[in-house]
């Protein structure tokens, strides 16, 4: 029990002074996403019955490749901070909470390059 | 973690049954949340007959009634009966509102009444609102300018001025809105939750006010401001009408105004 008056335990360590631009960062990417996700779905659609040669030729095209490279760090960026948020609000315990959050960085950067590598592949040619 | 199921110890379970008095035609059964803590025992749903051609319109005169002849056990907190007090704020038929606004004929079935949700139970239908107070108290409630006042007169504001702060300086701080945000319940050790939110808002807007940076500094956190994530129970739940959830998106754009 502590006897620390309610007042203190709100202002607590007082603020963080930030988290705007975590807030500004998802609402843009998610419009960049929303955009991007248009193409994807077209994307998806046009590729139906591609043989794997056509497929490879289609991702390799400078623009497909750009716009698909956008699209995976875009998402994984997307993602990441959605998660951040999700971790923040559940999980209360501080040693599990700062875990799940490197975790959670560490998984999306690692999704990120190997979107990258695996893009690049295709556009440029192992 | 969250907790998604009741403690073992606030588990509710089946209470007593009050019937009405003999010979009453219009009855109305009011299932109500019983908690004594000194008791040792489980919270459980007691159940009462009303005979309501006996009884006043609203919710709130239906528990008066119980209080005054059937039980007198039975505890909740009530004061203005018009609305203006917040002390009677509690949830009917599944949403959280006043006990005297709130009209028997607008609730369908059985009139079924908790406590505000997700708050430690002193006793009944009576909340722990401590926390809910300091949240309001943190975010300084009151005038700071250093402009002097006018020696002769108050500080002036035009109507337009005012308009910006009528709606939100109507909040009566029942906890309506904060207790029924699910963000506030797994949060609200750290997250100040739509009513303080609004209320620093209200000085956020107010133009004789010269500390709207350090306001805007204090709220700037992602857990004081930024745990609200635009569900909107607040506005949907307000017994005023008011809109916590646009007090809420205006200063998050401020912040973002400020910064870009």
């Amino acid at each position: 029990m502590s006897l620390r008056s309610p007042l203190g335990r709100v202002l607590g360590l007082g603020t963080a002074k930030d988290g705007t631009g975590h807030w500004w960062g998802q609402r843009v990417s998610g419009i960049a996403l929303a955009i991007l996700g248009l193409w994807f779905a077209w994307s998806i659609a046009t590729m139906s019955g591609f043989s794997h040669v056509e497929a490879v030729t289609f991702i390799g095209k400078p623009i497909n490749a750009l716009l698909l490279l956008l699209l995976s760090v875009t998402m994984a960026y997307h993602s990441y901070l959605g998660i951040q948020v999700v971790v923040e609000d559940y999980v209360h315990s501080h040693g599990l909470k700062t875990a799940s959050l490197i975790l959670s960085r560490f998984a999306h950067i690692l999704l990120a390059v190997a979107a990258i590598f695996a893009i690049l592949r295709l556009g440029i040619g192992s | 973690m969250a907790e998604f199921r009741l403690p073992k110890n606030s588990r509710i379970t089946k209470g007593k049954h009050f019937d009405a008095a003999k010979g009453s035609s219009n009855t109305r059964t009011f299932a109500v949340y019983r908690y004594d803590p000194d008791s040792g025992e489980n919270p459980r749903v007691d159940t009462y007959k009303i005979d309501m051609n006996n009884c006043g319109p609203m919710v709130l005169d239906a528990l008066i009634k119980i209080k005054n002849e059937v039980d007198p056990t039975l505890t909740f907190r009530r004061s203005c009966r018009e609305g203006i007090c917040g002390s009677c704020a509690m949830n009917i038929d599944g949403g959280n509102t006043l006990a005297c606004t709130r009209a028997n004929d607008e609730v369908k079935g059985d009139v079924k009444i908790y406590p505000l949700p997700h708050m430690p139970v002193v006793k009944d239908l009576v909340t722990d609102l401590t926390n809910f107070y300091a949240q309001y108290a943190s975010i300084k409630p009151w005038l700071q300018s250093r402009t002097p006042p006018p020696p002769d007169s108050e500080r002036l504001q035009s109507k337009e001025d005012q308009e910006l702060i009528n709606e939100p300086s109507a909040c009566i701080l029942c906890a309506c809105c904060s207790t029924s945000c699910p963000s506030y319940w797994w949060n609200s050790d750290r997250y100040l939750g739509p009513a303080a939110l609004l209320a620093a808002y209200r000085w956020l807007v107010d133009t004789r006010d010269e500390a709207t940076g350090e306001r805007l500094d204090e709220l700037e956190d992602p857990f004081r401001l930024y745990r609200c994530h635009t569900i909107m129970n607040c506005t949907q739940t307000c017994p005023k009408g008011l809109n916590p959830a646009l007090a809420i998106a205006e200063t998050k754009k401020m912040l973002v105004e400020r910064k870009y």
